[in-house]
């Protein structure tokens, strides 16, 4: 009951706030934009400490990933949002001749930001920037599953930001339903697809559109011509480099060809070698699972007897530390239950085709993912991979770096989510783009009104048209 | 429900075999498209005619016209919509290219509503088939004659194979409903909107809902001319399309008290020249569309305190459906004329002691599709603009940017989400898809593991864009390593 209440009265003076207007002034949005930037600058170690206990996640991708990706984000906020905000003038036609057409972004209002354990610091902020930069009021709610990254959040965003207009709500279950009843002018929920039809279904009763960042499996295909060592060494960073395979973009299988295989497990295994050791649990460069519930997911995973006698590396495991190594599967059965879910974890599979081709149609199979990769340095297969399989995003020739670039926009299709961010899509997705049309009094035209005549009728179709002689022809009788 | 089965089976091979994909088959069904529009007008008219009593000037000016603009519009710009688009990378990445790839989404569900039943229904068929969908079309069964008009065209038409059309009513709706569709598009009310949303939610499906509201017109002081065409733009925007059966109509108009009665005075006169006087004699001026809404509409005047505040008309006329145009002066705030959608042909006057009021009337309410506003001042403008939320706003005319190619359609709030029209319309069936290519030279070796404090540097010059000092660190380490050796 208190959680509802608290929910209700966080909405409330957000409203409050949002209605006086002061979020839609760009002094507002630089400013708090500013101060989120501050946070990544001035609170680097707590936050990696923080990251370090709900994860165990190398100070490397610490940085890299999560509060570099957020102050690059501020910071590309910033530089473009005198941009951004412009009123965008578009051409009118001679249909609604004379007239002025623009199309102004104005903030939606107030809106919930929920957010991932994974990425927990980047997936928590990337969207609040975005929602900042529209001029929204936000609440986060900071997933539990990453306990000291959300009371991090909590106490620093408390401290820096105007908390009239952003506020932190931690909880879990019980807290995010309380919030999943109020009245919100958008969602975007950072998750899986369970939840996301929960958060989905929410959302209807109050008409809230919805952004769903979701994942999927994401399949790597991997041809024979291709320079091997860079494409395993990539391949290793997107999968075990980005928080053990827990990353809704980490490739999630491998399809090659069955000639192929070999050579390119032997080349993972060497170079997993030389990134983690001789005793990958012993490294300091790999994320830990999140919790003993995943890990007995994927222990499960592992365990199946489907695929017990077709592990060709790794497989080690240290329930106390929370840590599995590196591993990777030859030639699971479709039926297994690693591939029948995302495997979000440091497991890889290998599948094998006939026909590297092939893999087209086995990735088509299934639902959508959030992103597809391919190696390869034959331009037909490039293409018919481009323009054949459906995903949020696809790279050719590594993994993951698409999630960098400002000016793709990064979100799924199908199962992997609905909607878009990042850079100015980011900006978007927290804007709504309100049609504005100037007119004059001038150029009144009869037809348009009644009484009807075959005339008028005429005069409408030219116009309706774009038909200028037509008009006039009609205007004088011809 | 078979058939149903049989039919999506259809449509998923159409959609899978991948003919809808190409640039030829999308143009030839829009060519289809105006094809079936033109050389069935004379079939559409009647069809609207038996509908809603439509007359062929406004059936042209509101369906058959919007249909062929939009199909004309997109055979125009298709290439250039469908091309990859091309973006600018960070220096780091180099050499690789950016790209932004539109592909069609799959197969998508698009009910149409009933007081624009051609148009509403063909003008988003027009973006599913330019963005390379596979098409079901559910007519709205309150338009039967159209629905039916369409079940029996659009097979003569356009690829059976892609674009069917499946009428019924909410049993069918239903039906439909419990299937995985790649996007929904609904034109209607909130109240269904929340329904076919919920539907969508169990299988992670994107929606767009057009949906209505209250449009208020503000009408900032005027004399002279410009008065007399802001009442005749008023007049022939609340009653012309479909008898204020609109979602995009006029709802209510806010004026200053003082400039009211000469406001009341104008409209009687306008709306006596357009559709003449007496409920049983009125030309040019649809009909309510069937009892149901003939009763609720008629409601609305029940409430003894809103009849008391009407100054023209009120007269209905039960067998013929029609119902006169209703001015009210004031009617009470918290009736349900001021606080439901009217969608039929009353007009509420609110009066304000200031016409700057209006700006806290209108959002103090929820957001509606449309704001109109007819002022000179160029200030009550650009606050009419920053300060009120709505899915459009257009300054001193009605309904017109529905005609504009170049501006988004859609709602915000109440009034639904999404938006469509021109390229709006390709992009609301499209996903667009990004793409990145990248080659095999240049492999930075600080993306690897085991990590170590220079590599921490490196990564944190290159987000920094910090081309110089990377460098720098880059030469130093080599000079160590010299060294060392």
């Amino acid at each position: 009951m208190t959680t509802e209440m608290d929910a209700e009265a966080a909405v409330k003076e957000l409203r409050a706030t949002f209605s006086s207007g002061k979020t839609r002034a760009l002094e507002w949005r630089v400013s708090q934009l500013k101060a989120l930037l501050k946070i990544t600058e001035h609170h680097e170690e707590e936050i990696v400490q923080a990251l370090r206990s709900d994860l165990n996640k190398p100070e490397f991708e610490a940085f890299v990933h999560e509060i570099s990706a957020v102050s690059a984000a501020c910071k590309f906020a910033l530089k473009e949002l005198h941009r951004w905000t412009k009123p965008e003038k578009v051409k009118t036609s001679i249909t609604t001749f004379p007239s002025k057409a623009e199309i102004v972004s104005e903030p939606l209002g107030v809106v919930l930001v929920i957010s991932a354990w994974n990425y927990p610091f980047l997936l928590a902020l990337d969207p609040v920037v975005g929602a900042i930069a529209a001029g929204n009021v936000v609440v986060l709610k900071p997933s539990e599953i990453a306990p000291a990254t959300s009371s991090v959040l909590a106490k620093l965003l408390g401290e820096y930001m105007d908390t009239s207009a952003v506020k932190v709500i931690e909880g879990a279950v019980p807290e995010t339903t309380a919030l999943l009843e109020q009245k919100w002018d958008k969602i975007f929920y950072t998750g899986n697809g369970k939840v996301g039809r929960i958060v989905l279904a929410a959302a209807a009763k109050h008409l809230t559109p919805v952004v769903l960042e979701l994942g999927g499996k994401c399949p790597a295909v991997v041809d024979t011509n291709i320079e091997l060592k860079v494409a395993a060494r990539r391949i290793i960073s997107g999968k075990w480099g980005c928080n053990s395979g827990q990353t809704c973009v980490s490739p999630d299988y491998i399809l090659t060809t069955k000639e192929y295989a070999p050579k390119l497990i032997n080349a993972l295994t060497c170079e997993l070698e030389k990134f983690y050791g001789k005793d990958p649990l012993q490294s300091n460069d790999l994320s830990a699972i999140v919790n003993s519930n995943h890990f007995d997911r994927l222990a499960r995973l592992i365990d199946d007897e489907k695929v017990s006698d077709k592990i060709v590396y790794g497989g080690q495991r240290d329930k106390s530390n929370l840590k599995i190594a590196p591993t990777i599967m030859l030639d699971v059965p479709a039926d297994s239950l690693i591939m029948s879910d995302e495997i979000f974890g440091p497991l890889l599979p290998i599948l094998t085709v006939n026909k590297i081709e092939d893999s087209i149609s086995e990735i088509n199979a299934k639902a959508r993912p959030l992103a597809a990769y391919v190696f390869t340095n034959d331009k037909k297969l490039k293409e018919e991979f481009i323009k054949n399989v459906s995903a949020g995003g696809m790279l050719v020739n590594d993994t993951t770096l698409h999630l960098t670039v400002s000016g793709l926009p990064f979100g799924g299709v199908g199962e992997s989510g609905m909607g878009s961010y990042h850079g100015k899509f980011s900006f978007d997705a927290f804007s709504h783009k309100k049609a504005v049309l100037q007119r004059s009094f001038a150029g009144d035209l009869s037809a348009r009104y009644p009484p009807y005549t075959s005339k008028k009728l005429k005069l409408l179709k030219a116009l309706l048209k774009g038909d200028i002689i037509g008009i006039f022809r009609a205007l004088f009788g011809w | 429900m078979e058939e149903l089965h049989a039919n999506l089976a259809e449509l998923n091979r159409a959609f899978c075999c991948g003919k809808t994909r190409g640039v030829e088959w999308r143009k030839s069904q829009l060519r289809a498209i105006i094809r079936l529009i033109t050389e069935n007008e004379a079939q559409i008219f009647e069809a609207l005619h038996q509908d809603l009593g439509k007359h062929p000037v406004e059936a042209y000016r509101d369906e058959i016209g919007i249909v062929k603009k939009s199909a004309d519009h997109s055979l125009l710009h298709i290439e250039k919509w469908m091309a990859m688009k091309k973006d600018w990378l960070p220096l780091l990445l180099f050499p690789a290219t950016g790209q932004v790839l539109p592909e069609p989404l799959g197969t998508v569900l698009i009910m149409g509503s009933w007081n624009f039943p051609i148009s509403l229904a063909l003008d988003p068929v027009i973006g599913a088939i330019s963005a390379g969908n596979t098409v079901v079309l559910k007519p709205s069964e309150l338009a039967p004659a159209c629905s039916s008009f369409l079940h029996r065209i659009v097979p003569l038409y356009l690829d059976k194979e892609a674009i069917k059309v499946i009428p019924g009513g909410s049993e069918v709706a239903e039906k439909l409903l419990q299937h995985r569709w790649d996007k929904i598009f609904f034109t209607g009310s909130p109240r269904v909107a929340r329904i076919i949303m919920s539907a969508a939610a169990k299988h992670l499906t994107p929606v767009t809902l057009e949906l209505g509201g209250k449009c208020p017109v503000i009408l900032h002081s005027f004399s002279g001319s410009d008065l007399q065409v802001a009442v005749k733009r008023i007049v022939g925007g609340k009653w012309g399309p479909c008898a204020g059966q609109a979602c995009i109509g006029v709802d209510y108009v806010l004026v200053q008290q003082k400039d009211a009665p000469v406001l009341v005075e104008l409209l009687k006169n306008y709306i006596k020249k357009f559709y003449g006087e007496k409920v049983e004699k009125l030309q040019n001026i649809c009909r309510i569309v069937n009892q149901n809404h003939f009763d609720r509409v008629r409601n609305l005047l029940q409430d003894p305190s809103v009849s008391a505040s009407i100054v023209y008309g009120g007269s209905v006329d039960c067998k013929n459906l029609m119902i006169e145009p209703t001015i009210l002066v004031d009617p009470p705030l918290d009736s349900d004329i001021m606080t439901e959608e009217i969608f039929g042909p009353l007009l509420p006057i609110i009066t304000l002691d200031k016409i700057e009021e209006s700006i806290d009337f209108i959002n103090e309410r929820p957001k509606p599709l449309a704001i109109y506003a007819f002022t000179r001042c160029k200030r009550f403008k650009e606050r009419i603009m920053q300060e009120t939320s709505s899915g459009s706003v257009t300054f001193n005319d009605i309904m017109i940017q529905f005609l504009c190619d170049s501006l988004p359609f859609g709602g915000v709030g109440e009034s639904g989400f999404g938006r469509y029209h021109g390229k709006y319309s390709f992009d609301t069936f499209s996903h667009e898809k990004a793409i990145l290519q990248r080659s095999y030279f240049l492999e930075l070796e600080p993306r690897y593991p085991p990590w170590n404090d220079f590599k921490l540097t490196f990564i944190k010059m290159a987000y920094n864009f910090n081309y110089i000092g990377l460098l720098l660190l880059l030469l130093r380490r080599m000079f160590h390593r010299g060294k060392a050796q």
